[in-house]
């Protein structure tokens, strides 16, 4: 199915490249071309092999078996060796990684010029100002060259990434994973960029799961399963549904299935709660709603408009400056966020590895995280070893978390994994709180692959069908529209109003969401 | 031209964990044998009386030297638990220092002062024993406090505050011995009157190994029954590994900075009472002998596990003990003791590397090989 380059030069060849760890393959005797002008996706489900082949391109690490031809600085195709990531540079390949490479407290010329080669012991910051800001200019990616890297959003924090890849004369450009962490607007303004980049005669390679994005942005495809090539097509011959079944290896459903079923009593209510942000200034205001027992109500909204603080109000995380929230009819004032926890919340956290997880510690003792206070897990002031393993085996088994051990460290396991361990351990904390427990799910299938998005989203209808409160926080509307009941739309903290998802359009949504036309 | 590259063991096999400091105490051996070759010694006697100085013939049953070993051991080993304790919720403790001179000034306190304060307290060792040893650990807990609350309220960096209280507590202690607590019978040496001898921690026959060491012993079996066992070992790793999460879990960060604390400064405190109650029997110069500060390399080469701070705190102090032997026996200079010690650390801190990492060997050949 291999379709070999026709239209632009070819300016990197994989040849048969194998990749082995002990003990695992990661990638097998793969083919690979990227053509200049071409925007090239590497799709693939976590663990496919997607970043490891491009570490070895990017000399991170280094092929067992097979080859890497490459035409850049004028060269015509051959042969190369990339030994390390410095050599990866000279030869004209860059990569932007998904955690950022920048150091917070310089600014954005400073960061570009970190580590280039012939920058003098005092550098002429003036210059590098002006070629920064050119470069931006050039490529649509306008970002201010004094500006210091923490006071830059995430968005722009990427801007500063690829500019240092331009600076550096990359003429291959790979980005992985690059919409993980923006904003829908911001993914179309990245693609536009690529686009930018493309035209002018670079190769870009952008490593994806998000088939929506793949199938806008790329001009052709590659698809990898197990570490192989199962696939290279033209993006425009490519079907969603047709990726998904070579991604997964199977037929994949988008829809699922929701029956309709009447709510039962409140179990959240939310009156008139505000609260700051971090720093202290107002981040939700005035918001009220209830989420009832059997529903799920979604919050959308563009990424900072208020969702996190809102998650972290009604988990207990954050103090209320105004307003109150019942659970179950109590007063939940003042409480710590294990009164919450008592009260039947769960909570699955937006930052994975962030909040959910404690990444250096065996997953059994993240399992036990919100149920080490009582028995059967503690005993008095000890814990029960048994009773953890029993745990552990249970949670492992039913939510089909593909891990070595209960042993292994949460943050070895892949993201869709450490989802559905959190699931796991949320659902169930839940559901043996006594009471009818509120979920609290921010962002719950960002960054999984579609095997594992269909994981999480049964198993927040599975919670439903069975009774729970459920609030699902989501920038991706077609989540919110396939799952949820009713749709709170915030913009600045402030609530645009709640409308039943099967009777609104995602257009009234998004004009929600710009804050534009408040449903007042 | 050949190239070292440094590549993560992805799995490290299983005998790397003792292969790794067995060949790291042969290249220090190797190392520190061409130095003192380069001073003029003899680095096969010099390793001998190092070993002389610090087992001495042990396979013979003689226990002397070994003792030495155990009782320099003893306070390493105290203190190396203590910091650990604090490392494992990554509360960086610097301050055991001055946590183990706070604990010896409340069991001098109690040892000079309260037989002649309450005469009714029965005058035995049991009980003077308890009392020293609580006086000791609140001593050393109070002042494991202050940085405690200061991080606690205030954010407050704890290593600035515990470093520098360790300055406050050593002053103070010299004041005391040279000054307020001066013996006026001690013919002008500086140092307290000598402690009434009920006070005196029991010795294991004719050497000066005490019962310190047992506390020792047992504070590492409850150092390890924290952490492996318990709720509130369970919130400290959890503390330690990602904040965040443990606030998500629920768990208060104020309380297990207090109570980490607690624990780590009444350990050091611990190991001061040991060294004047069970060795110098009155406060003086020698009670601060930077075992606060030795015990971060303990915790660290340990990788904070109590079993391995209690190996760990043994074989540093035989170094320490050796080297101190070769002064003496082989009429090297103190520096050059030092020297010795300093490079058996270097090769043992730093062979841990290549138990995380392999050395690849390749050859460059150009960039472009057409």
């Amino acid at each position: 199915m291999t379709s070999e380059p026709e239209g632009g030069e070819v300016a990197v060849a994989i040849r048969g490249l194998t990749k082995r760890f002990p003990g695992v393959i990661a990638n097998e005797n793969v083919d690979l071309t990227v053509r200049r002008g071409e925007i090239h996706a590497l799709l693939g489900e976590n663990g496919a092999g997607k970043s490891t082949l491009m570490s070895c391109l990017v000399g991170l690490y280094r092929p067992t078996e097979g080859h890497i031809e490459l035409a850049t600085g004028g060269k015509p195709l051959q042969k190369v060796d990339i030994h390390s990531p410095r050599a990866a540079i000279r030869l004209g390949i860059g990569m932007v990684y998904q955690h950022f490479k920048l150091v917070p407290n310089q600014t954005v010329a400073e960061n570009v010029i970190l580590g280039v080669e012939g920058v003098g012991f005092i550098p002429n910051m003036k210059a590098v100002e002006t070629e920064v800001a050119a470069l931006g200019e050039r490529f649509g990616l306008r970002v201010d060259p004094t500006a210091e890297i923490w006071q830059l959003s995430v968005g722009l924090r990427q801007r500063v990434e690829i500019l240092k890849l331009l600076y550096r004369g990359a003429e291959i450009l790979i980005l992985d994973e690059p919409t993980a962490v923006l904003t829908p607007q911001e993914s179309a303004e990245l693609g536009a960029t690529l686009r930018h980049l493309a035209n002018d005669g670079r190769a870009v390679v952008f490593i994806s799961h998000k088939l929506d994005e793949v199938l806008a942005f790329s001009d052709r495809v590659t698809v990898l399963r197990a570490g192989k090539n199962v696939a290279t097509l033209d993006t425009k011959d490519a079907t969603k549904a047709g990726l998904a079944k070579l991604m997964v290896g199977r037929e994949v459903l988008f829809t699922s299935d929701r029956e309709d079923q009447e709510p039962g009593p409140v179990v959240l209510d939310c009156a008139a709660i505000s609260a700051n942000d971090g720093r202290g200034l107002p981040a939700i205001e005035d918001l009220s709603f209830v989420v009832r027992s059997g529903e799920i109500l979604g919050v959308a909204g563009v990424a900072g408009n208020g969702q996190f603080e809102l998650a972290e109000c009604v988990t207990g995380l954050r103090s209320l400056t105004a307003g109150r929230i019942l659970l179950h009819g109590d007063d939940m004032g003042g409480l710590s966020p294990r009164g919450f926890i008592r009260h039947g919340v769960s909570h699955v956290p937006a930052d994975r590895l962030g909040m959910g997880l404690a990444g250096g510690l065996p997953l059994s003792d993240n399992f036990i995280m919100k149920r080490y206070t009582s028995a059967p897990i503690a005993s008095g002031r000890f814990l029960r070893k048994r009773a953890i393993t029993e745990l552990s085996t249970e949670y492992i088994e039913k939510f089909s978390v593909s891990t070595p051990s209960a042993a292994t460290p949460a943050r070895n396991l892949s993201g869709g994994n450490q989802q559905k361990a959190i699931l796991a351990r949320e659902i169930d904390a839940g559901t043996k709180s006594g009471v009818t427990p509120l979920i609290v799910a921010a962002y719950p299938t960002r960054g999984l692959d579609v095997g594992a998005i269909e994981a999480v989203r049964e198993a927040l209808l599975a919670e439903r069908r069975r009774g729970a409160a459920i609030m699902l926080i989501s920038e991706d509307l077609d989540e919110l529209f396939v799952l949820s009941d009713r749709v709170m739309v915030l913009h600045g903290g402030v609530n645009m109003g709640i409308v039943d998802a099967a009777g609104v359009t995602k257009e009234r949504i998004g004009l929600m969401m710009a804050g534009e036309l408040a449903a007042k | 031209m050949i190239r070292f590259r440094l590549e993560r063991r992805i799995d490290p096999p299983r005998y790397l964990s003792w292969a790794v400091p067995v060949a790291s105490v042969v290249l220090a051996l190797v190392a520190s044998g061409l130095l003192l070759l380069a001073f003029g010694a003899n680095p096969i006697d010099t390793f001998a009386a190092m070993w002389d100085g610090a087992f001495g013939d042990i396979f013979g049953g003689e226990v002397y030297s070994v003792s030495e070993t155990l009782v320099r051991a003893t306070p390493l080993m105290l203190t190396g638990l203590a910091v650990a304790v604090a490392f494992k919720m990554k509360f960086w403790n610097i301050g055991a220092e001055g946590q183990l001179v706070m604990g010896g000034i409340a069991a001098s306190a109690v040892a000079l002062f309260l037989p002649d304060a309450a005469p009714w307290i029965p005058q035995t060792l049991v009980v003077y024993g308890l009392i020293m040893g609580g006086a000791a650990i609140l001593a050393g807990a109070l002042w494991a406090l202050i940085p405690a609350l200061l991080k606690a309220y205030l954010n407050v960096s704890e290593i600035i505050v515990t470093l520098m209280l360790n300055y406050i507590a050593i002053l103070w202690y010299s004041q005391l011995f040279t000054t307020s607590w001066k013996d006026p019978e001690g013919l002008g040496f500086p140092g307290s009157a000598l402690f009434p001898e009920f006070t005196w921690l029991p010795r294991f026959s004719n050497t000066r190994v005490n019962v310190a060491l047992l506390v020792g012993l047992v504070a590492a079996v409850g150092v390890w029954v924290l952490f492996a066992k318990t709720r509130a070992g369970y919130e400290i790793r959890l503390l330690g590994d990602n904040p965040e999460a443990a606030r998500f879990a629920g768990v208060s960060v104020f309380r297990n900075i207090l109570l980490v604390m607690l624990i780590s400064g009444g350990l050091a405190g611990l190991a001061g009472m040991g060294e004047v109650a069970g060795i110098s029997h009155k406060l003086q110069q020698g009670l601060s002998a930077n075992n606060g500060f030795t015990a971060i390399i303990v915790a660290w080469v340990a990788k904070l596990q109590p079993w391995a701070i209690v190996l760990v705190s043994i074989l540093l102090a035989a170094v320490f003990v050796g080297g101190d032997q070769i002064q003496m026996t082989m009429g090297l200079p103190a520096s050059v003791a030092q020297v010795v010690q300093g490079v058996m650390l270097f090769f043992v801190l730093g062979g841990d590397i290549f138990s995380q990492y392999r050395i690849r060997v390749s050859r460059e050949r150009g960039e472009v090989m057409a």
